[in-house]
């Protein structure tokens, strides 16, 4: 009984390793083929046009709105302690440096990184990949190549689009609605955010990019080739996605801090 | 061809809004400032005490931001902290006995180097040092002083009530 039990955990153990040893090494791959596929950068662009123009709206959208909640949340906080003049400087840091990347990549997760992930599984289901294998075309370096690089160039632009957008926001409801002194508004953002802050939401969307985008790849191009395994890649893209980028959210900003 | 060309003009509009954005982030919420050619001048000074003053602070004349505090460090031949300023090259005019002082914004505000015109007839040139300065003000020291005082004092209350009979 006992024994069953522990045989259980360490199969699962032994699955779960294969898994990281699976990622790390398509990883890998993805890395000795980026020189290659930014030579053809054509495929790229196209990609980029996928993953990063067409989820400009729905970006734009969720960083206004949660810029204007950012607004009234940290003005309604700020009041009592008699400093609502903070409200730039607040809604600045926590824009740049969290909500922008971890935000952004959530939605670019399921916006982009489930069509990407339904795109290569429909691929691998309808036997499109083994076509390119017979007529000796590489898919990683057809397919998945330019997919990969697309959604890692768009996500830090993206995230700053994100930011931008959001202070509007917040400037609207903060100083529009509520009536907090544009120049302090502005003026105690400028004082106190600093340009390693930017940065380091740069670099975290960055990290953020490589991560969201090398998870929808691998499940697209390991999916199961059913109707129902398709279906699973794209649930397991935004759910796996999702909690690394979090827990990589965490990482970085206990090293970074 | 023409469906190419949508999806690179759509393309090229999503990187440069991008990176439009990212240049907004950078040049209008950070304090830096990038300086192109003029790099204006240094002037240092040494305070026995800083206080809060950090590298970035402006330092002002009536108010006015004409410079910002490169570095400070502490100097082991004076006993004191030096602190090393950059000044805008457009304020070259600023008279040689200037004093310096270390001030605060504000109740809670950040510090920062306020410079009070001299009325010399010569004016600082790059690397001089101001010779007049004035410490941060340290509110512990000056409870401790207040307090310090105080006790010293006679009791006011019981030498009038001595005196009355």
């Amino acid at each position: 009984m006992l024994s069953a039990v522990t045989r259980d955990l360490l199969l699962s153990l032994r699955t779960a390793l294969e898994a990281l040893g699976a990622y790390a090494l398509f990883f890998l791959r993805l890395v000795t083929e980026t020189p290659r596929a930014l030579w053809r950068f054509g495929l790229v662009v196209q990609q980029i046009h996928n993953a990063g123009a067409h989820s400009l709206v729905i970006i734009m959208m969720s960083g206004l709105f949660v810029g204007m909640v950012l607004g009234l949340q940290g003005f309604d906080l700020l009041e009592r302690f008699g400093s609502e003049e903070s409200l730039g400087t607040a809604a600045a840091l926590g824009l740049l440096k969290e909500l922008g990347p971890v935000v952004t990549a959530l939605l670019f997760a399921g916006r982009a990184g489930t069509a990407l992930a339904s795109e290569l599984g429909l691929m691998r289901a309808t036997d499109q990949l083994a076509a390119m294998e017979m007529m000796a075309v590489d898919p990683v370096r057809r397919v998945v190549m330019p997919r990969f690089l697309g959604g890692v160039i768009s996500m830090p632009l993206l995230a700053a689009i994100f930011s931008m957008i959001g202070l509007f926001g917040a400037q609207l409801v903060g100083v529009q609605l509520m009536g907090v002194d544009s120049g302090q508004f502005w003026s105690q953002m400028r004082g106190a955010v600093e340009f390693g802050d930017v940065m380091e939401g740069v670099l975290k969307s960055g990290v953020f990019g490589i991560a969201c985008s090398l998870v929808a790849v691998y499940e697209g191009y390991h999916a199961v080739p059913t109707a129902e395994g398709v279906g699973r890649a794209t649930t397991r893209t935004v759910v796996i996605s999702s909690v690394v980028v979090l827990l990589l959210d965490y990482m970085l900003t206990a090293v970074m801090l | 061809m023409r469906q190419t060309r949508a999806i690179e003009l759509g393309t090229g509009l999503f990187v440069l809004l991008g990176f439009a954005a990212l240049f907004f982030l950078i040049t209008q919420i950070t304090s830096r400032e990038f300086g192109f050619g003029d790099a204006g001048y240094r002037l240092s000074a040494s305070f026995e005490q800083v206080g809060g003053l950090k590298p970035g602070a402006p330092v002002s004349m009536s108010g006015v931001t004409i410079g910002r505090v490169e570095s400070i460090a502490y100097d082991f031949n004076e006993y004191r902290a030096r602190v090393t300023m950059r000044i805008d090259g457009a304020y070259d005019r600023i008279p040689d006995d200037s004093d310096a002082g270390i001030l605060t914004a504000g109740l809670l505000g950040g510090q920062y180097v306020g410079i009070g015109p001299g009325s010399s007839e010569t004016f600082f040139a790059d690397g001089n040092q101001i010779q007049f300065t004035q410490s941060a003000i340290v509110l512990e020291n000056l409870i401790s002083k207040f307090l310090f005082s105080k006790a010293a004092e006679p009791p006011a209350e019981e030498t009038t009530e001595e005196s009355t009979p």
